[in-house]
């Protein structure tokens, strides 16, 4: 049905060759790194900020944290729906992460707890608005034969901002060991050439009015497609498999109490998960074009059964942690673009951002009461069986959903 | 705008912004170096000179090139002449024979230390912490040390917030994480999996000490014992105990906020009575207070203006006089008893 779409997109007015990654999905991806080296490089020194220099205390940079989590998965959905019924994600997106960009000058002049609490709110406020309506822009921007690879391809950019962000703004801080200002101010120039590549250079792609000159029945926005079988069978699946996934935080954890190695490191494993995100990144999602979307997201979660066996070996040492780490790293190039792309592919055009807001944050609900579960369940009956427990569990569900998933890989191996 | 102007536009704007970015940054750094250049205003001393009997021990954090350096004062002359050693610590806290030393060791690849170092300032034992150094206390016969760690790294954190407390011997023993002492809560034991520890004081009993307990949204004041490894609940909603030199009292910081938003004063326990002062000063405190005798307490408080200074302030342990200014650009107290 909606298979048709990107025949005429962007890749036509450039006549690049249909495999090719469209220049706007590049962009987009630089958008994103910019924009991750910018929240990155706060996020990873806030901490420090808050306790050292602010001399705030522990439990307020708990709930700080509790924040970032929760506020951007509320208003995803908003942001989708908000680009769908304006027809118009680009400036949907842009809003976002303006907003953003805004909170960065609120940094240089909040100093308590309520004044950062509130501006780190608006940040992920934008995150959330502005991931659906950039998603969709990237979907309309492809074809279906490449979806994977250009979602591949922005994830890519985007893990390097993720992972380079910290990286300056620790640089900063060895040189100027007080420099959180100057950290602020960094990631602001950052922030805001973000903005200005997106405001000037991605295109204003209608979704909706493109396929209606298709000549395609214009549909309005309709909340009921969100209960479409293909969409929810996706997020069925991808729900049942956030909640088996145990936060990265808990396997560092586990990591750390059987490794010298990983507890020296601990402060940097992340950094480690994001190195291997973004070198398989693209593969993956060239993968998952060929091989079938729901079939590579699926056992995406082989590789996150690999990092549990890893962390629930009795044995500990260099290379147990960094096959963890690489493990994880595929994991999450393995599920995090491609669930982007299945949810494009199971919706039509004009509830496409809200169809991959959805499953979004059916995924980040999943992995909340997921990590809570499991939290739960350390606490209760030790580290190690923990993940032996949730490891199984996962090496059940993998092969049904697998089976589960099959309507939706065979239309997709276009 | 054509698709071209735009472009080009973009590029000019990406390449002056990122340019006067760096730019600023690098006016930053050379600026923080010429501050570095300018000599201390205090005076080098050996380790072991300053670590002794009648001084005050703390972290420096004059804009010099003594900034972040462990210093100290004389007990009798805090705003006196201050002398600096070359030991780089974030959290500091001394004892005649063994001082504890936090640190974050700086570099692209950041990590965290706790170190123990002996009267000369040699490292005698170093551990590595799961994130920023938070608190870290010496028992008064120099044998054991305790110290606090936020447990960070996760860029995106799905643990929250979690702290890591340690107690060890200088002779070599771990007793591990205090998450795995058996916690017993009003006379309930309580293995609820959002449990965190931090802010030990010792006791002169080498077995017993007293730590904060948290679950949920509340916190405990806990009697810890080492041989036993438990932690039983003494009192509700006090954290970061220290206990008076005399052992009659436990000075705390405690949360007077009713909504989410933390505000902690400074309040003592009289163990015998159980009755419990909140000092006079409104300000929000957030350390772990020194007792400068058994009569004056002393606390870190950062300065409002200057990110990453602070000063330490004293006040009656009776809560009968106003907090008054005792040491400028100073954090993490330690008064060193003979």
């Amino acid at each position: 049905m909606y298979i048709s779409l990107p025949q005429r997109g962007p890749r036509q007015k450039t006549g690049a060759p249909a495999a090719r990654v469209s220049s706007v999905v590049v962009t987009l991806g630089v958008v994103s790194m910019l924009t991750d080296i910018s929240s990155e490089s706060v996020a990873s020194i806030l901490p420090l900020y808050i306790t050292g220099a602010l001399g705030l205390s522990t439990i307020a940079y708990g709930f700080i944290d509790g924040i970032y989590q929760g506020v951007s998965a509320i208003v995803r959905i908003g942001g989708g729906w908000a680009s769908d019924r304006t027809d118009n994600p680009k400036w949907v997106a842009f809003f976002g992460y303006a907003a953003s960009a805004a909170t960065k000058v609120g940094l240089l002049f909040v100093s308590g707890f309520a004044g950062i609490a509130s501006v780190i709110a608006l940040d992920r406020l934008g995150k959330g608005v502005r991931t659906a309506p950039r998603d969709a822009l990237i979907t309309a921007s492809s074809v279906p034969s490449n979806l994977g690879r250009s979602f591949g391809v922005h994830r890519m950019l985007d893990t390097i901002g993720a992972a380079g962000g910290p990286l300056l703004a620790f640089l900063i801080l060895f040189f100027v060991p007080t420099g959180y200002h100057l950290v602020f101010i960094v990631s602001l120039g950052f922030a805001v050439v973000g903005v200005v590549i997106l405001g000037l250079v991605v295109p204003a792609i209608r979704p909706r009015r493109q396929s209606a000159a298709a000549g395609e029945p214009r549909q309005p926005f309709r909340w009921r497609t969100l209960a479409e079988p293909r969409l929810r069978r996706l997020m069925f699946t991808a729900g049942i498999l956030a909640v088996l996934t145990v936060g990265d935080g808990f396997i560092y954890l586990v990591l750390q109490d059987r490794s010298p190695f990983a507890a020296q490191w601990f402060p940097l494993l992340y950094v480690g998960t994001n190195v291997a995100f973004f070198i398989f990144a693209v593969p993956l999602g060239r993968l998952a074009d060929r091989f079938g979307r729901a079939r590579v997201f699926v056992l995406g979660h082989v590789a996150l059964l690999g990092a549990y066996a890893c962390a629930a070996l009795p044995v500990g040492g260099a290379a147990v942690t960094v096959a963890c780490l690489v493990l994880l790293g595929a994991f999450y190039a393995a599920t995090d673009g491609v669930l982007a792309a299945l949810a494009s592919e199971a919706t039509p055009p004009e509830n496409r951002a809200t169809g991959i807001a959805a499953a979004q944050t059916v995924v980040a609900i999943g992995r909340l009461v997921g990590s809570t579960a499991f939290g739960i369940l350390w606490f209760a009956v030790g580290r190690e069986l923990a993940v032996i427990i949730v490891a199984a569990a996962l090496a059940a569900a993998i092969p049904a959903l697998l089976v589960m998933v099959r309507p939706l890989a065979r239309t997709s191996a276009v | 705008m054509t698709p071209r102007a735009r472009l080009v536009t973009a590029v000019v704007l990406t390449v002056v912004l990122l340019g006067s970015t760096a730019a600023y940054a690098v006016s930053a750094i050379v600026g923080h170096q010429a501050r570095q250049a300018i000599p201390a205003e205090a005076q080098t001393a050996a380790f072991d000179r300053q670590v002794a009997a009648g001084r005050i021990v703390f972290r420096n954090t004059t804009a010099d090139a003594a900034y972040g350096l462990v210093a100290s004062v004389s007990a009798d002359d805090p705003s006196g002449d201050r002398s600096v050693t070359d030991i780089a610590c974030d959290r500091v806290y001394s004892e005649a024979r063994s001082t504890m030393c936090l640190r974050i060791d700086r570099g692209v690849l950041t990590t965290f230390s706790a170190n123990l170092l002996d009267t000369a300032g040699t490292v005698q034992r170093s551990w590595s912490l799961p994130g920023i150094p938070s608190r870290t206390r010496v028992s008064s016969d120099g044998e054991r040390v305790a110290f606090t760690s936020f447990v960070t790294g996760e860029a995106y954190a799905t643990v929250g917030f979690a702290t890591a407390t340690q107690i060890s011997t200088i002779h070599g023993d771990d007793y591990g994480n205090l998450e795995d002492f058996a916690l017993t809560i009003d006379g309930t034991p309580n293995t609820a999996a959002d449990r965190n520890f931090w802010g030990v004081t010792f006791t002169s009993d080498p077995d017993v000490f007293y730590a904060t307990a948290a679950t949920g949204s509340k916190t405990w004041l806990v009697r810890g014992d080492l041989a036993a490894r438990t932690l039983t609940s003494v009192r509700e909603s006090v954290e970061c105990p220290s206990l008076s030199p005399d052992e009659t009292r436990i000075a705390f910081k405690k949360n007077i906020s009713t909504t989410a938003t933390a505000h902690w004063s400074i309040a003592v326990l009289d163990l015998t009575t159980n009755k419990e002062t909140v000092m006079p000063d409104p300000r929000n405190i957030d350390d772990q207070v020194e007792w400068l005798d058994d009569s004056t307490l002393l606390y870190g408080l950062a300065r409002d203006d200057q990110p990453g200074d602070s000063d330490v302030w004293s006040i009656q342990a009776d809560g009968r006089g106003a907090s008054a200014l005792f040491i400028e650009h100073a954090t993490s107290p330690s008064a060193v008893r003979p």
